[in-house]
């Protein structure tokens, strides 16, 4: 009795949940599928695709999410090797820095930067090049709290030191150790990480749409403004994006207790 | 011992020093120049006028101009209803997934799942409610034509508060999810079972155990999300174009054209948010800390 009482309550939730989930996904879906009259076709999707704004858009997104994630990367796993073996002093430090992105919304991070970088002497907003910079740099802070956490706990569960002082009494320098010691060991950190960048970065509108670049996030947004099905497409490829990302990411992290992994992106 | 020996080693010593600090020098350089000056650059311009000179009166304006403190108003009610709301419902699947109450197949399946809708946001979620909840939505339309019951004839309006509120729930129940089941499952069979030796329902094992071990992860959990919808944008803008006037939008709106007509001001809406963040995030970290003493 007590049993089946729980199983009902459990239920419950489950079903509430699942309809939360899926019923806008299946609408959105449903709505893609309309923009022909009276007949199910994918004409929003192929309309979508064929959309010449559509491609440089979306490969801009791709772009700037590869960038951040080796330019991310580069910048974090050193760094967080390096604290854990020389400097172990200054990790208080990190973990107030690699906290602060959470407390500065992105909105308000952009606006610090246009602030910062929209007039001499440090003017990097009127040029494309210095701008996808300032954009990475940008993605990089939001990325911050997530790609060094996972890294910082990933360098914690090895032994950082005997694997060095292994490596540097058979002669290895720190590039090869880096490389070839290091990065291998945190592989599931990296591309879980890595994912996430690039399912965040590429739907990203604040920083893309303020910094004036014509990613994929203000393309859509820009696409919603005056058409109706292809949005929708492109919703749902959106979310398959995400849904794939993610559930490469639960693969690679199976076993773990560690509540998964969030981003500062809405 | 030589005392050129000794100080060879001093000096040694000191170039190890200096070469350890090296090695975090791209860093620190990184977040002084897009983390620390872009903040300073907020914090500076909050209190400067527009002459350059040192004053408090932006953050006086705040609080003098009944818009602004409307914003704020918005912002909070929103966070914290969409916390609240996405904390119990969070919570109670968290519970239904960890209490064996369901297949157990079903369990990777929603974690997952929420792992997706924590992290699809923005434009595509806005997107998804139009198509679901707006004026010919097709839930909007499937309840107008079987039940003839027209939600926006009842007050319902996905552009607006109820309407935010709704689509944030999208992303901050499936969050809560994610950091309470782990807590759950932190819960102890023994406690239960001592409890129950000692003659304790359901009730009372909840009420006198489960809940106050739970409570610090739970609160933090939800300042967690009250921050999370706090600082969001992307999906606001993208919903109601703008025109519902949470804090974040006026900032926009301040980037793209100084609207409030005082640099100073909207650098001071900015610093504002960040106070908030930093409170609500600062607690969470604080309960988190308390949080670990139970659930190892």
């Amino acid at each position: 009795m007590k049993q089946l009482r729980r199983n009902l309550w459990s239920w419950f939730w489950v079903l509430l949940g699942v309809l939360y989930f899926v019923v806008p996904l299946v609408t959105t879906f449903d709505f893609s599928l309309r923009k022909l009259r009276d007949q199910i076709s994918l004409e929003a999707y192929v309309s979508a695709f064929s959309d010449p704004y559509f491609l440089p858009a979306f490969g801009l997104s791709i772009l700037l999410a590869i960038l951040t994630i080796i330019f991310g990367v580069l910048l974090v796993v050193p760094t967080a090797y390096w604290v854990h073996l020389r400097v172990p002093q200054v990790r208080p430090i990190m973990e107030f820095l690699t906290l602060l992105p959470f407390v500065i919304p992105a909105i308000v991070l952009v606006f610090g930067m246009i602030g910062t970088y929209s007039r001499p002497p440090l003017l990097l907003t009127t040029n494309f090049v210095t701008t996808v910079v300032l954009i990475v740099a940008g993605y990089i802070v939001l990325a911050l709290p997530y790609l060094y956490r996972s890294v910082d706990a990933g360098l914690r569960s090895m032994d950082v030191r005997t694997l060095t002082e292994a490596a540097e009494s058979l002669g290895a320098n720190w590039v090869i150790i880096l490389f070839q010691i290091i990065l291998p060991n945190l592989r599931t950190a990296l591309l879980s990480g890595a994912l996430l960048t690039l399912a965040t970065v590429v739907g990203e509108v604040t920083l893309a749409s303020f910094l004036g670049l014509p990613t994929f996030g203000p393309y859509l947004f820009l696409l919603g403004q005056h058409k109706a099905y292809e949005p929708a497409a492109l919703s749902i490829v959106s979310f398959a994006m995400t849904w794939a990302a993610m559930g490469v990411i639960s693969i690679l992290t199976r076993g773990r207790t560690d509540g998964g992994a969030v981003t500062a992106g809405h | 011992m030589d005392n050129s020996e000794q100080r060879a080693r001093l000096a040694a010593n000191r170039l190890r020093q200096v070469w350890n600090w090296a090695g975090v020098v791209p860093f620190f350089l990184f977040a002084v120049m897009f983390l620390l000056l872009p903040s300073s650059s907020l914090f500076i311009k909050s209190f400067q006028d527009p002459a350059g000179n040192f004053t408090f009166d932006n953050l006086a304006e705040i609080f003098r101009r009944q818009s602004i403190l409307d914003s704020y108003w918005l912002s909070i009610r929103i966070s914290a209803v969409t916390a609240i709301a996405g904390g119990i419902f969070g919570f109670f699947l968290a519970f239904a997934i960890t209490n064996k109450g369901i297949p157990a197949f079903l369990r990777p399946l929603i974690t997952t799942f929420s792992g997706v809708a924590s992290n699809f946001a923005g434009v595509p979620l806005a997107f998804a409610f139009i198509a679901t909840l707006g004026r010919t939505g097709l839930l909007t339309v499937f309840v107008r034509d079987t039940l003839g019951f027209n939600i926006y004839d009842a007050g319902f309006n996905l552009y607006g508060f109820v309407g935010l509120s709704l689509t944030y729930l999208y992303f901050q129940f499936p969050l809560m999810l994610l950091i309470m089941a782990p807590a759950l499952e932190g819960l102890r069979k023994e406690w239960r079972e001592a409890s129950e030796n000692l003659g304790a329902t359901g009730f009372q094992y909840w009420w006198y155990i489960g809940l106050p071990i739970l409570l610090p992860s739970l609160l933090g959990t939800m300042l967690l999300l009250f921050g999370n919808a706090f600082g969001a944008y992307a999906t606001a803008y993208a919903l109601t174009g703008g025109t519902l006037p949470i804090v974040t939008i006026l900032i926009g709106a301040q980037i793209r054209g100084d609207v409030l007509h005082n640099v100073g001001l909207g650098n001071a809406l900015g610093l504002g948010m960040v106070v908030i963040m930093t409170i609500s995030i600062g607690m969470y970290s604080w309960l988190q800390r308390r949080a670990e003493r139970w659930l190892r």
